[in-house]
Order: C-alpha cells, then structure tokens, then sequence
C-alpha cells in the first residue's frame, strides 16, 4: 500500500478511573470499507467519538495522510437517527451543511441529488415520522454522506431494524457504496453484516480496547446475497465468532 | 435450551414482527400475520380521531356547563334565594346584556393590561431561559431566586406595587409578570435541557458550536413545552390583571368587580367574572392557534 489515508496510532482514553480505550491502532486506505465488531461495552462508540473529533484522546494520533485529522475528515452518524421532527426530510437531510454555514437554497440542491440514490424521491416534504425506520436510516445516511467528508463514520446503522429491513438495507450500502466509492467505518454486532459488506474487520478486545484481531474479507465486489453461501463467507463468519468468542470468555 | 428460554425467544421473535408491521414503508406482506393487520387499522382511525376532536372536544364541557347552570336556575328559584346573594343565571344574562357597554369599557383596559404584562413576562421569561440555558453559572445563581419570587405572596405585594407606582399601567403590568414569568421561563428552561445529548454531539460532528446547536436543536425541541408553558401562564395572566386591578384602578374588570360587590350588585360581579372567563378561554384557544403557525409539527407529532 503506498499511501495510507487514515492512521489511527495507540489512541488511549479513559473515562475517570475507567481505561476504555487502550492502545487503539489501525490504518484506513481510501475507498476501504472497514467493520469493527467487539463485544458489547468494549469501546467502539467511545473509539468513533474520538475519530469524530468529539472527545480528545489521552495518548496517541489520528492522522489523514501523516497529517493530524481535524473535525472536516470524518461524517459521522450516530447509533440514533436523530432526525429532527420540526424539519422536513430534505432539511433534515441539509442540516449538517447548513451548519456548515451553506445557504440554505444551495444545500437543498446537493442533498436532493441525492434523494434518487438514497431510494427517497417524493418524501422531501415529508415528515421523519412519516417514514419507515429504513428510510430512516437512509436519510440519517445522506445526511451524513452529503457533508463530502473524507470518511463515514457509522454506529451501527441498522441495528434497531427488523432482519428484513436490515438485510435489504444492507444489500442497498453495498451497491450504492460501489458507485460513489466512500471509505467506510462501521460499527456492528452483526458478524454477517460486517463480512458482507467490508474489506477487512477488526475485532476490539473487551473493555480497554485494542485491535484484537484483523480479518481480510477476500470476496469478489460486488457482493450479492448469493455470496452468504461462499464457503470463504462461512470461513471469514466461523473465525471472526470464534474469535468474539474468545474475547468474552477471557 | 430450556422452555422458558424457548418461550423468551419466541416472544422476542414476535416483537421485531410487530415492529416491522408499524413501519409505513413497508410494502405489506399477507405472509406476515400482525403486519397486515397493523397497517389496515392505523389508516381509517387517524381520520376518525380527527373527525371526532372538534365536536368531541367542544360538546361535552359545554353540556356539563349548561347542566351546571340548569341546576343553578332550579336552584334558586325553587329556594327562592334574594337576588343580591344569589343570583339566577339568567338574571347575570340580563344584567350583564343590560349593562353590556359599562362591561365592555371595563374590559378593554383589562385585555390591554393583560396584553402588555403578557409581553413583559414572555421577554422576561425568554431572556432569563436563554441566559441560564448557556450559562451554568448563571443557572445555579438565578433558579433559586425564579423559585423564591413565587413565594411572593401577590395578595400584599399588589397593594404595595400601588403605593410604589400609582394607579397606571405599571403597577399590573409587574403583577401579571410576576405571576406568569414564571411557568414560562421554568417550561423553557427545562425544553432546552431536554435535548438529546447525542443531538448535540451530531451538531459538533459537522462542526456546529454552541450556539449552532441551540439554534438547532435546544431552541426548536424546546417548543413543546413553551406552548405547554404559554398556555398555563396566559390563564394566570388574566387572574392577575384582574387582582391588580381589584387591588385599585381606574378602569377594568377587576375594578369594576369590587365596585359592584360594593353596591351589592351580585348580578353584576357574576357577569364581569363571566366576561375574564370568556376572554381567558379565547387566549388560550389562542395559543393553539399561534403554535399552529409557529411549529405545525407539534400537533402531529404529538398525536
């Protein structure tokens, strides 16, 4: 690899006498789709905390290109929606360049480009109740994806999904993330979810975390459900589980 | 695996089908028992609530009312109870309608009263919530004392507040700040807190500070319980002008009210009592109007 875009260098924190993170270390080529997996409680919230520029580290560097990362490297989108019921869809959607100080006119114009994509056409004036939790999701996404950052951050997007939802949700990410060619991080419990859609996976020890383990997720892109079936798919499942396994019975 | 683990997974199993089925999204599979039935039901009873608040809503005080008075009417004709103790409500009509254009004059002083201690008090309010809403320092130091003017006991300050400012507006324009400030600051103050502190943390992802994030998230989630607020201090607001007007004035309700009871008109008080309580009824309708324009999505989120 000759030019890493995102190093994340011994990142320590604790919160009080609590150690969370510990020694946190891995890198980020662009265009990569990174999962994190870790037991429940380990740190994986805390660790996007610091990437997003939310809470400051005790020790160690994030660097974009041997550079210190600043706030404008990562979008970040929370565990939670967050969708604001006194905005419509599309300003919800423009929220994040609107703080960014765009006029309003103009990033109503960069988010609905976005709204045919996103599987959101005809909902721009609709209110965030009025959608399903997976269109839900997806606007939280654009949201996030319309800030042009470098890197997504995303805490596990499709957790409070139904197993249906969630998997059409996931096959949607995988498609759409090949055509725009995002650097992804994801955080998920779901070991299926991370192996389908990721280049690699790292697995977080429990609580203070490090990079227990790195998998490599050698499956041809673009992936379709009838990959589930690949022997390499079961295999890359097996060692990830075998591994959290582990992990919890230390 | 045990039966009751079996039975905890099943009920589990059964959830996420059930949330699956309140999502609108979803095309609607027959396949999935719960799902179809959810999505047929919540349609056809959205418009049937609808359908049933204005009638329903209006309809039943207004017939406790008017059993209210029915009895009231038997009442005192069947004791055969003296007018200046008791009055028919009928008689409060007809001595209120008799004597429409003295009420009327008494009642525009009072709404101007009202109008401007009202405004006071929200700016107050207001200006107080944001303060304290970004300073902690300033909330330690000032919440207590919001508390301790509560404890004020209006019935001697109000006599006082004449002696100190005369007969004009001043002195019921502090009243009615004094006594509806209060709500309106403590339901603004506690709106802004209630924001989500993942919103906030959003907000500062995109780079959003401070006040980025009161502008969009504290200042707008607060809504809901200022309206709440708003509604409670404008019925007080009516009470208080009248009561500083009780206390002394040229004109007004309150005023007018002392002077009848004076004179023994019983009717009369009745009528100007009746009189605030229709204008206190219309404000607070009022409000629902105002909070139907400044932020429609509360009524819908909160059905």
């Amino acid at each position: 690899m000759t030019l890493l875009k995102i190093t994340v260098d011994g990142v320590e924190l604790a919160f009080g006498d609590l150690p969370v993170l510990d020694g946190v270390s891995f890198d980020v080529a662009p265009g990569e789709f990174v999962s994190i997996l870790g037991p429940s409680g380990c740190g994986k919230s805390t660790l996007f905390g610091v990437l997003a520029g939310l809470v400051a580290p005790f020790r160690g560097r994030v660097l974009v290109d041997g550079a210190p990362a600043g706030r404008e490297t990562f979008g970040y989108m929370p565990q939670k929606d967050l969708l604001f019921p006194w905005r419509t869809v599309l300003d919800n959607t423009t929220l994040g360049l609107e703080v960014g100080g765009m006029r309003r006119r103009e990033a109503r114009e960069r988010a609905r480009e976005l709204f045919g994509p996103f599987g959101l056409v005809g909902f721009e004036k609709s209110r965030p109740a009025e959608l399903s939790g997976g269109m839900r999701q997806r606007a939280a996404l654009l949201r996030t994806v319309v800030q042009d950052r470098e890197v997504l951050l995303l805490d596990e997007p499709f957790g409070a999904l139904d197993s249906l939802t969630r998997t059409a949700m996931q096959e949607w990410l995988e498609d759409v993330r090949g055509r725009f060619g995002w650097t992804v991080l994801l955080i998920t419990h779901d070991i299926r979810e991370a192996v389908f859609l990721s280049d690699r996976v790292l697995v977080l020890s429990p609580r203070p975390a490090h990079v227990a383990r790195e998998v490599r997720i050698d499956l041809p892109r673009p992936r379709e459900v009838g990959v589930l079936t690949d022997p390499a798919f079961a295999a890359a499942e097996a060692e990830l589980l075998d591994t959290l396994r582990g992990g919890t019975r230390l | 695996m045990t039966r009751a683990d079996h039975r905890a997974d099943h009920r589990a199993d059964h959830r996420v089908d059930h949330r699956a089925g309140t999502e609108p999204g979803v095309t609607p599979s027959p396949a999935l028992p719960g799902r179809t039935g959810r999505t047929d039901r919540s349609p056809a009873r959205r418009p049937a609530r609808g359908r049933t608040s204005l009638l329903g809503r209006v309809a039943p005080p207004v017939l406790v009312v008017l059993l209210l008075l029915v009895v009231w009417q038997w009442t005192v004709t069947a004791l055969d109870v003296r007018p200046q103790v008791l009055p028919s409500p009928l008689r409060v009509v007809e001595q209120g309608w008799a004597f429409r254009d003295v009420l009327w004059a008494n009642t525009v002083p009072t709404l101007q009263v009202t109008g401007v201690g009202f405004a006071v008090s929200l700016a107050v309010g207001w200006v107080l919530a944001v303060v304290v809403d970004f300073s902690p320092w300033l909330r330690r130091a000032l919440v207590p004392l919001l508390v301790a003017s509560q404890t004020l006991p209006i019935i001697a300050i109000a006599p006082l507040m004449i002696i100190w400012f005369g007969f004009g507006l001043l002195p019921k324009v502090l009243v009615i700040a004094l006594v509806t400030f209060f709500p309106i600051a403590v339901g603004l103050i506690e709106g802004f807190s209630r924001a989500d502190p993942e919103a906030s943390n959003l907000l500062r992802s995109m780079g959003g500070g401070r006040w980025a994030e009161f502008r969009y998230v504290r200042l707008p989630g607060a809504l809901p319980s200022f309206f709440t607020a708003l509604r409670i201090a404008i019925t007080y607001a009516v009470t208080g002008a009248i009561f500083a007007e009780y206390v002394g004035a040229r004109a007004g309700l309150g005023i007018y009210m002392a002077q009848q009871k004076n004179s023994f008109r019983t009717d009369l008080v009745l009528a100007a009592v009746a009189v605030a309580a229709l204008v206190s009824v219309a404000l607070f309708g009022l409000t629902y109007l105002v909070e139907r324009v400044v932020a429609p999505w509360i009524r819908r989120t909160r059905s």
